[in-house]
């Protein structure tokens, strides 16, 4: 049973990357400029379409990562 | 603007007519026995990962967004770049909290969510104004679909006076609710498939000619006045810009779920794996919608609202003219045919799953409940297959009588209403704490002040703050549901103490874990 409790506990701390993706696409103040910009495009917007892959990717990691344990 | 573009209109036809065939034929699809409600409206959760990730897709991103979204960056700048958080936060909520409610859902046969609803907490009330909730909210929804089409048929250059004007939104409505009654869910998924590949298709050849054409993204920025490139920096004493951008992508993003289509594609699928694994890839969409908000700059670069061309589009449509005119300027007519079908079949997927899914309600939670409790499987179906034609004229009417703007006025408050139904199923799947009277007048509170802030802030979604004299402006919904689920806490703990009404409730805790879990649990 505390092995239960352990692999529970191993997935809470797999479901600390999904709220990070949250502080990552909402903290405005820190993405509202225009440098450093990539091929033409402002920070605020290609910043923005950066974390809609690097949302992705940490959901993956999650769903490998805790499927394996269930 | 006057003359017809054959060209397009011929592809743009051919591809509708390609869809229609689709859409009746899609009915021998993993055949199932459509007299049951089950088979119809939730296409016998059949749907594997990969369907299911057309159908989500197709239901979330809808035409209107890919109109909408453009244009008000178009019209309005960085802010109409809140759908991208907004979107980024949708999918940890759908990985998180939607295989729960899939697990119950499955385990005792719900169709919609005042079905787990009323499962939970035994309030037949309760579920009832979940139901009315989902209705509401979805109508206009399913009216602004319509305008998706009616621009780009319109941007075609048929435009006419009266009925005769009308007439080609009237025939694509038609051919919908055909298909929609005869095969069910089964149509709007089998048609999602072509229409995101139009999507993908029209996206990835726009963001790589029109950059090339107008001299690079450089080119394209630098045409964007300085006002519209970034939210405005926040005055003292205020959240000012960034509160609003950020409280509406979060509360978009809430909401976004709780809409009944959401609902009923999520249901669909399979098992709760397959939610999970779509948690992970929809973000491919959310790429596409990003890219797509790129095209009001473009549209802004290319200078289209300055030509002359192009004056009779804006004066009618507004900035929902912007995209259209960017491909009728930048594209041959063939590639406007295939760019224009991928956004008005767009509009056909997600109103078909919209008025199935309000279908779906009305059926299981108003005609079963209250008005005909002993129908039959057979009846029950052929009702909610009456209803999605029934929703679907009801959308066709209001987009031909009303002002355009009532709808877009409709959808916005559409989205405080269907927040307010979040205490009730997401707290609801995790806690059996609260009292459904509570939640009930949560709910009413919610709705009601929802509403008059946002009639009185001149139909618009956001609304101030002020603590301690700091200004928090934000969105509406956001604020509203914690002061419903406030009151509904106080009010759980007030009717505890008072030892008043406890809950029926028949689901129990295993019904919320996946079967797989329960193993690893029992061994």
């Amino acid at each position: 049973m505390p092995e239960h409790r352990a692999r529970r506990e191993a997935k809470k701390g797999w479901y600390a990357l999904l709220l990070l993706q949250f502080v990552l696409a909402l903290c405005v103040p820190f993405y509202n400029k225009v440098e450093p910009t990539l091929a033409g495009m402002p920070f605020f917007y290609w910043y923005q379409l950066l974390m809609i892959l690097v949302g992705a990717v940490l959901t993956a990691v999650v769903y490998f990562a805790t499927e394996r344990q269930s | 603007m006057a003359t017809i573009n054959w060209t397009a209109l011929a592809v743009f036809i051919a591809l509708f007519a390609f869809i229609t065939w689709l859409g009746f034929v899609a009915v021998r699809w993993r055949r199932g026995d459509l007299q049951q409600l089950n088979e119809w409206g939730l296409g016998g959760r059949r749907f594997g990962t990969l369907i299911t990730w057309f159908l989500i897709g197709g239901d979330l991103y809808t035409a209107y967004t890919f109109i909408a979204v453009p244009a008000l960056a178009f019209g309005a700048g960085a802010i109409a770049f809140f759908a991208v958080p907004y979107t980024i936060i949708v999918y940890p909520i759908l990985f998180i909290v939607f295989p729960r409610l899939w697990c119950v859902a499955h385990r005792h046969g719900y169709i919609t969510s005042a079905d787990f609803v009323r499962g939970r907490f035994g309030n037949r009330w309760l579920a009832l104004v979940i139901t009315l909730t989902g209705i509401v909210a979805t109508m206009p929804y399913i009216a602004l679909q319509l305008v998706g089409l009616q621009v780009v048929i319109g941007a075609m250059g048929v435009i006419g006076e009266g009925w005769i004007g009308h007439a080609p939104l009237i025939v694509a409505f038609a051919i919908l609710a055909a298909f929609t009654y005869s095969s069910g869910l089964r149509a709007p998924a089998a048609i999602a498939i072509v229409k995101d590949l139009l999507i993908f298709i029209t996206v990835f050849a726009v963001i790589v000619v029109v950059p090339i054409k107008l001299g690079g993204y450089g080119a394209i920025f630098s045409a964007v006045s300085p006002q519209k490139l970034l939210l405005a920096p926040p005055p003292a004493g205020s959240t000012g810009a960034y509160g609003v951008y950020a409280t509406l992508a979060l509360g978009s993003a809430l909401a976004l779920l709780l809409y009944p289509h959401s609902l009923t594609a999520i249901f669909s699928a399979s098992s709760a794996h397959a939610v999970r694994r779509n948690a992970a890839m929809l973000p491919a969409y959310s790429l596409v919608l990003g890219l797509l908000a790129l095209l009001g700059f473009m549209a802004i670069a290319a200078g289209v609202g300055k030509l002359p061309e192009y004056a009779a589009g804006f004066k009618q449509f507004k900035a929902n003219f912007a995209v259209p005119a960017l491909l009728l300027q930048m594209f041959p007519s063939w590639f406007v045919g295939v760019a224009f079908s991928a956004i008005g079949i767009g509009a056909l997927v997600p109103a078909a799953i919209m008025s199935i899914a309000a279908a779906n309600l009305f059926t299981r939670n108003i005609y079963k409940e209250f008005l005909r409790p002993d129908c039959t499987h057979v009846q029950e179906s052929q009702m909610a297959k009456w209803m999605s034609l029934i929703v679907k004229a009801g959308a066709l009417i209001v987009i031909i009588f009303v002002p355009l703007q009532y709808a877009i006025d409709m959808q916005l408050l559409g989205g405080i209403l269907i927040i307010q139904t979040l205490p009730s199923v997401i707290f609801g799947l995790y806690t059996r704490w609260f009292n459904s009277w509570a939640l009930l007048i949560g709910w009413a509170v919610g709705i009601v002040i929802g509403t008059v802030v946002f009639v009185h802030a001149d139909f618009k979604t956001t609304w101030q703050l002020t603590l301690a004299g700091y200004g928090l402006p934000g969105y509406t919904a956001l604020y509203t549901l914690i002061l419903n689920t406030a009151v509904a806490a106080v009010l759980t703990a007030l009717f505890k103490a008072l030892n008043l009404g406890s809950d029926r409730d028949e689901t129990v805790a295993s019904d919320y874990q996946p079967a797989s879990a329960l193993r690893a649990t029992a061994g």
